[in-house]
């Protein structure tokens, strides 16, 4: 019951900012259903949007499993991470749960609880409020993003870089690398963007993030145990 | 449009859930290398700064007001608002903003 206390403000959350994701869903051509059902399956704001803009050029398929790839693969580290969580003595399916619902913030109260092992049934209570907040905000989205005027949607549409700004900046300004990791990829990707408009805006997040957090990787190894 | 937006669902549905759902399953241990580990610390932070700038200044009607909505949302997240807070802020901004464009 902590895990649905701690999960309805996120819930609340994700309904909003699933909602402008769904108006992106719109514009390239999804209906209500098929925003709800990637909604629920994918549950990630940063991978659903660049799936979106796969879907809006209409690249290959392979195009969008790679970008899905690179851009879900924070939840590789975290899912990796998770699984330290979970006492031996957990019961597989356990694990295939809670990996079905790996979101950022789901990810921050998990790793906030106290305590040596985690118990699967507080990532539950999260995701009561959690998956329907996201899927239900999605299709909300595509169906009501065209009865909006043209500057709620505008206003509305800036909601998700907002969310991104907010898990990026604030470790830009604790750790030196990352700061300088940002800056570095908001001036290529500008650069790009402008000087190479021939490279798809999915293509051109794939190679910079590999060479950027490649490059920092090698030059600047992250210290452990902090985070 | 010569895809199926079903099969692009289907492709991007399992390969989140393989990446959300076979690391807690199959790693029992740590992964022990450092440069992957760096690597996978610094990834969301490029990949979402990427995808932030410069689509963000043409989201909106006029790039000026999303320029502002960029500036306020480093401002509000640097001095720790949360989450829904600078998405609420970004889309004042952008509001406000487009009034007087």
């Amino acid at each position: 019951m902590d895990g649905f206390r701690d999960g309805t403000p996120i819930g609340l959350g994700y309904f909003v900012v699933a909602f402008t994701l769904g108006i992106a869903a719109k514009n390239v051509g999804l209906n209500p259903l098929q925003g709800f059902v990637i909604s629920l399956l994918n549950n990630a704001s940063a991978g659903e949007y660049a799936a979106f803009m796969v879907i809006g050029s209409d690249a290959p398929y392979f195009e969008i499993a790679l970008m899905t790839l690179v851009a879900n693969a924070r939840y590789v580290l975290m899912s990796t991470v998770l699984s330290q969580k979970f006492s031996p003595d957990t019961p597989f399916y356990h694990r295939i749960f809670v990996g079905f619902d790996v979101t950022d913030e789901i990810f921050g109260i998990s790793i906030a609880r106290g305590g040596k092992w985690l118990n699967p049934f507080y990532n539950y209570g999260a995701m009561l409020t959690a998956l329907p907040g996201w899927s239900v905000g999605t299709a909300f989205g595509i169906i009501a993003g065209n009865i909006l005027p043209t500057s709620a949607v505008s206003a509305l549409s800036v909601a998700l870089y907002g969310m991104f700004l907010a898990v990026i900046i604030p470790p830009a300004r604790k750790d030196k690398i990352v700061g300088g990791a940002v800056a570095i990829s908001f001036v290529l990707s500008f650069l790009v963007a402008e000087f190479l408009p021939f490279i798809s805006a999915g293509n051109r997040t794939i190679l910079l993030t590999i060479i950027i957090a490649g490059a920092a990787a090698v030059l600047y190894p992250h210290e452990e145990d902090d985070s | 449009m010569i895809h199926d937006i079903n099969v692009y669902i289907l492709v991007a549905s399992a390969v989140t859930l393989a990446i959300k759902i076979l690391p807690l399953t199959l790693i029992r241990g740590e992964i022990k290398n450092r440069t992957v580990r760096s690597f996978l610390y610094y990834v969301p932070y490029v990949t979402l700064a990427v995808m932030t700038f410069p689509a963000i200044l043409h989201a909106t009607q006029s790039p000026l007001s999303g320029g502002l909505a960029l500036i306020a949302g480093i401002a509000a997240a640097w001095f720790g608002a949360s989450l829904f807070q600078v998405a609420l802020l970004c889309c004042s901004v952008v509001f406000a903003a487009e009034l007087f464009i």
